[in-house]
């Protein structure tokens, strides 16, 4: 009888994490990673910041070295999609023409950026930044723009506006919400971001749209027009609107999709042989009694060791809790928690020295800590959800002077 | 090159010589020992590579700075006096034989 086989399809940090814990966790079966993209999996939160800053090379960015693979008994296949995906036959076809059969497979497809459709999208110079063959575009571009327009205000447009305005560029953010990263974090918070980029000399504007772009005889960018009918210049232009995950293979197989491909408590699709991780995979948020889809480096890795228990006979539901973070300027915001329908938010801490922390809660419930270079709090945060409490009540919070290591403190004895 | 040890709650150890430069928790990923996680890569802002340094150690390890102190009050295992972020430790021949133990989660 053939010894076990897993194939990972997708090799970013849930895909190359997925191989990586199945082998630790003592899997002895075929592993075989697919990749589309030509390079060893590596990290995409530097992208933003120091791989477009200069401060750290593509080769620093590989999750794991070259001999890994080998070392690990792991085959990695680089730039092959997986293009069908067989479920009768357990086979999935890749571009190239292979066939690879399984017993079981993990989708770790990841997401793309959703595209800008206003005229003008395509000229030269219009980039959206999502793989290291983006960033190293961006990267050549950012040397002789001299204007960036950075279309949304999320984590990545607000990251590239922040590395850019540190390089010497002209920077304008246009979001056609209220407020910037309005679907991650609070109002108040928002705020303390706008303020800080508009302090180092970015232009934002919220509430508006770009409706076309333009570019020269060469086809090359030249600058943006606004609802209203202003025009800015722009010789380069990130697209930061989001992402939509991968589910192509997974729809076309006929496994229930609904914005991700839909997974029970343990990322099983609606066929038990397959699995589906980090970016692209829609879960029950054990948090928040509703299906989520959640796109950061912790849901792919926990993800990832997650699923490597169940295929390893280890079956465990997926309970992690959810954080982020983002660096813009040397302001390190660390999220714990979802603080998505809150109702109030409580400072602690002093906003003008440039630490402290906004506590989200619904009622009397916290459900997230958005920390501005305030670490403790963040970790304490995440270690008391995690451990079910307790948790900082509203009034507690909200006295003069309450910090959370003394918290923590008291809470422990 | 320095050779590393790499206790396992269960008692097991896994010794590795990881070559400079690399930093601990770097020496565990890759060579894929299961108990480091290091969600941020090694910035010191996820406390997913918390080590404890063996009580007999003897070698001279850098000093902790502030962050590193911080995300250390929020690990998922207890913090002690000998816990370090293993990302905040460089290998370098001066600690060849280092030994350190593996909490028994890391998130």
């Amino acid at each position: 009888m053939a010894a076990p086989s897993v194939v990972v399809i997708g090799a970013g940090q849930a895909g190359s994490d997925t191989a990586a814990a199945l082998r630790s966790q003592g899997f002895g079966g075929r592993i075989t990673l697919v990749g589309a993209e030509g390079v060893l999996p590596y990290q995409r939160p530097p992208l933003s910041k120091q791989f477009l800053a200069g401060t750290r090379s593509s080769t620093d960015l590989a999750l794991r070295p070259a001999s890994f693979h080998t070392a690990q008994d792991i085959e990695f296949v680089g730039q092959d999609p997986a293009v069908r995906l067989d479920r009768a036959g357990a086979r999935v076809l890749l571009a190239s023409g292979r066939s690879l059969g399984y017993q079981h497979l993990v989708l770790a497809l990841g997401a793309r950026p959703r595209r800008l459709t206003v005229p003008g999208a395509g000229l030269d110079g219009v980039l959206t930044l999502r793989t290291l063959t983006d960033a190293g575009r961006l990267r050549d571009g950012m040397r002789d723009a001299g204007h960036l327009l950075v279309i949304g205000g999320g984590f990545v447009g607000l990251e590239v506006a922040a590395t850019a305005r540190a390089a010497g560029l002209e920077v304008t953010v246009v979001e056609a919400g209220a407020r910037l990263l309005a679907r991650s974090v609070s109002g108040a918070m928002s705020a303390h971001l706008l303020a800080e980029h508009r302090a180092h000399g970015v232009r934002v504007l919220l509430s508006r749209e770009v409706t076309a772009l333009r570019g020269d005889g060469a086809g090359h960018v030249r600058e943006a027009e606004l609802d209203g009918g202003e025009r800015i210049a722009a010789d380069l232009v990130v697209v930061g609107i989001g992402a939509l995950p991968e589910v192509g293979p997974a729809a076309d197989a006929g496994l229930a999709v609904d914005d991700g491909i839909l997974v029970d408590a343990f990322l099983r699709t609606s066929d038990p042989a397959v699995h589906a991780v980090g970016d692209c995979a829609r879960f029950p948020g054990p948090h928040t009694g509703r299906p989520v889809r959640l796109e950061s480096v912790q849901n792919a890795a926990d993800q990832a060791r997650c699923v490597a228990a169940t295929l390893c006979g280890n079956p465990r539901p997926y309970a992690a809790l959810p954080w982020f973070w983002t660096e813009q300027y040397g302001l390190r915001l660390q999220i714990a928690g979802l603080g998505d329908g809150h109702d109030r938010v409580l400072t602690v801490g002093d906003p003008s020295t440039g630490r402290f922390s906004l506590l989200c809660y619904r009622g009397r419930q916290l459900l997230a800590t958005e920390s501005v270079n305030q670490p403790a709090d963040h970790m304490i945060t995440r270690r008391l959800m995690g451990a079910g409490g307790p948790l900082p009540a509203p009034e507690e919070a909200a006295r003069p002077g309450f910090g959370f290591k003394a918290f923590q403190q008291a809470a422990s004895v | 090159m320095a050779k590393i040890t790499y206790r396992h709650p269960n008692g097991t150890e896994t010794v590795v010589d990881v070559p400079v430069p690399n930093t601990v928790m770097r020496g565990a990923k890759i060579n894929n020992i299961d108990g480091i996680e290091a969600q941020c890569g090694g910035s010191a802002q996820c406390g997913t590579c918390h080590v404890y340094i063996d009580e007999a150690n003897a070698l001279p390890l850098p000093e902790m700075h502030e962050s590193e102190d911080d995300v250390l009050y929020g690990t998922a295992a207890p913090r002690r006096a000998n816990s370090r972020l293993s990302c905040q430790l460089p290998v370098s021949e001066e600690i060849d034989g280092l030994v350190v133990h593996l909490p028994e989660t890391q998130s």
